[in-house]
């Protein structure tokens, strides 16, 4: 069942005449999560605020579950739950009492969202911090915490500003996993914007790549991969007990190889059209030498990201890069 | 056992819903989620959210000891000098319970009740309003209130109205207590004219209260430092209260009498001046006017008191440019605040 529930249809912003977001056209459809990645600065936060009507597009328009973002804000924002990048509570008031007050702005009568509020924040982990103030929440407890404010509306659709910004390698897989699980189980469509690419790969139905206001690509992981490096073929790492030039020659006159690189004394990177690893085998055995490692290269977000910014090089401006 | 599955019925509910796409029927879900408890309107959920901070704040309470303190020492100075007031006071306008919140000290060590409201007031609307919204941006929790369903004039609304509900209890408290001690103190009943005199008086309060509060909400929504915003306010603040005159007397110095109308003019603009001559009328019935008047305009005149009515009369210039003055710097903050861009 493909349902598309959040369409941006040429959707540009302009801040003092620079683009910010530049005619992006895109569909997410119901229940799957899609990352949305670039580097900082990229207009992914500018998507989002227009997305939840809280900022004007210039020109353009975005619809979430059916409704103009722009004209009718309130009624997408009943649907739309929305993680800010540096979520702040009240720090004066409990976990408890910050997500009630949510739910009462949502129109749920008290007792109810202190009934729901609970829940949700055994939910997420914080069962025993319920009734501490905010003030005095790890970084880590506050992300989760707003997690929990985010669903505590029951939404359709959640969007996540760099969910996993600042929190340590454990605490980052705690959280994608519970946002994984929460989408899996409740059918929630999750928005989630990064530059970390590592964490959010793992999660990610569709990934989308964003650079200068601009979507460069979209798609899964495996598209991604295929529609970039197709023209590069595939890549074998080799590693031989000892490279000599007699050896590269004999692999490059393998008929599908095209290109050999040669990166330091014992590692070789072979570029071929089809998979070559079995003549690779034989040759390097015919060649005297021991062969110590073979493997085909596998593309990652990294990749895909870097082949990105490399093709994309001529802005005027350096990109920032993640820290 | 019961509530899960109720919540996971509704949940379903909303999915059908949402695909026929009506307006009607989800408006027919919210009803059914608030069935059986009803939910407050969100407008009054930051009501009264703002009121219960507010209470909770250490500034609040500081600022109602130090008026609270002023305020009975001021009644303490009024209650030792009565007796001469007394003494002196014409039989014919008797307002001698009035005369509790505008007597001075003969050696001028502590002032009125009414100049310490003037004074105190606009700080107290000041330190109430001056990070209202600044404060919200910077913790963070400004945008996640923003991407809740509620319009977004909703939020500086209701702080508005709130911080104004707790200033007319403080003042309405103060004023009471004022009224209840001289009451026990002197034995002196006040007359229905004075009593609405002074419940007027509070309520003129009220109004210039919130003149400052308007002020330092539009600087809080203006400025991204909550500093900036407090100390722009207390600058304008000291402005008015006391460069303002002194200014208004140099231009005046410098022209004709013919310019007395001029100055005059001049010193209507300054919000302090508008609500020292609300005061002044209010709680002094024996004044009949604002400006000078000339001998023409006095002749046949009986020297007698004015009713509230006619006092009223008098301040309603002060008290429309009060309001007007209100307004305008809360539209201003209006029309910032619903274009400016809420960013995280």
């Amino acid at each position: 069942m493909v349902e598309p529930i959040i369409t941006f249809e040429n959707l540009t912003k302009k801040y003092d005449g620079v683009l910010a977001v530049d005619h992006l056209s895109l569909t997410v459809e119901r229940g799957e999560v899609f990352g949305l990645l670039g580097p900082n600065g990229a207009g992914k936060s500018t998507t989002i605020l227009m997305m939840l009507g809280l900022t004007e597009p210039t020109s353009g328009q975005v619809k979430v579950c059916g409704f103009n973002s722009t004209r009718e804000p309130k009624k997408v924002k009943e649907r739309v739950g929305y993680l800010p990048d540096s979520v702040g509570f009240y720090e004066d008031r409990t976990g408890l009492e910050n997500l009630v007050l949510t739910a009462m702005l949502n129109g749920v009568p008290r007792g109810k969202a202190t009934e729901r509020a609970t829940r949700l924040l055994k939910e997420v982990g914080l069962e025993e911090a319920m009734n501490k103030k905010t003030g005095k929440y790890s970084r880590g407890m506050k992300q989760r915490l707003g997690l929990a404010d985010v669903l505590i509306k029951e939404p359709d659709v959640i969007v996540l500003d760099e969910p996993t910004l600042g929190i340590d390698p454990q605490g980052v897989q705690d959280l994608l996993q519970l946002i994984e699980k929460l989408s899996k189980e409740q059918g929630i469509t999750v928005l989630l914007s990064s530059h970390h690419l590592h964490q959010v790969q793992q999660i990610c139905d569709r990934v989308g790549l964003f650079v200068d206001g601009k979507l460069l690509a979209k798609g899964t992981l495996d598209e991604l991969s295929q529609e970039l490096f197709s023209k590069e073929g595939i890549t074998t790492i080799v590693k031989v007990s000892e490279v000599s030039d007699e050896l590269i020659t004999m692999i490059k006159n393998h008929p599908s190889v095209f290109e050999v690189e040669k990166v330091d004394k014992q590692n070789l990177h072979v570029k071929s059209e089809t998979d070559v690893t079995g003549g690779l085998v034989h040759l390097i055995m015919d060649s005297g030498k021991s062969l110590l490692e073979l493997s085909i290269k596998e593309y990652g977000l990294d990749e895909i990201y870097h082949q990105y910014f490399q093709g994309g090089g001529n802005h005027e401006a350096p990109i920032p890069r993640t820290t | 056992m019961k509530l899960p599955f109720l919540e996971r019925l509704s949940f379903t509910g909303k999915k059908v819903k949402l695909k026929n796409g009506d307006e009607a029927n989800t408006d027919a879900h919210i009803e059914e989620r608030n069935q059986g408890e009803r939910a407050p309107h969100p407008f009054w959920v930051i009501v009264q959210k703002e009121m219960a901070d507010q209470i909770r704040s250490w500034r609040f309470v500081i600022l109602f000891l130090i008026i609270l303190l002023t305020c009975l020492g001021s009644l303490y100075t009024a209650l030792t000098n009565i007796r001469d007031v007394a003494a002196n006071i014409d039989a014919n306008n008797a307002f001698l319970f009035l005369r509790l919140f505008t007597i001075s000290d003969p050696d001028g060590t502590l002032p009125p009740f009414i100049t310490f409201i003037s004074f105190l007031g606009p700080l107290l609307g000041i330190a109430l309003g001056f990070d209202a919204i600044n404060a919200e941006r910077n913790r963070g929790t400004l945008s996640r209130i923003v991407s809740q369903p509620i319009q977004r004039d909703y939020l500086i609304n209701a702080k508005y109205i709130a911080t104004l509900i707790m200033i007319a209890v403080l003042i309405f408290t103060l004023g009471f207590l004022v009224m209840a001690f001289g009451i026990l103190a002197t034995g002196l009943p006040p007359t229905w004219d004075e009593f609405w005199r002074i419940i007027v008086f509070m309520l003129m309060s009220i109004v210039y209260i919130g003149f400052w509060l308007n002020l330092s909400i539009l600087f809080s929504i203006r400025f991204k430092q909550p500093a900036t915003s407090a100390i722009s306010c207390i600058a304008i603040w000291l402005f008015f209260g006391v460069f303002y005159s002194m200014i208004v007397n140099i231009i005046g110095g410098i022209g004709n009498e013919a310019d007395g109308r001029f100055t005059q003019v001049l010193s209507n603009l300054n919000p302090n001046y508008l609500f020292s001559d609300i005061t002044t009328i209010l709680l002094t019935p024996s004044i009949r006017s604002v400006g000078p008047l000339t001998m023409e305009q006095v002749v046949g005149a009986i020297p007698s008191t004015l009713p509230l009515g006619q006092s009223l009369l008098l301040i309603w210039p002060q008290l429309t440019g009060l309001i007007a003055a209100t307004l305008l710097c809360f539209a201003l903050s209006y029309v910032i605040f619903m274009r400016q861009e809420i960013r995280a």
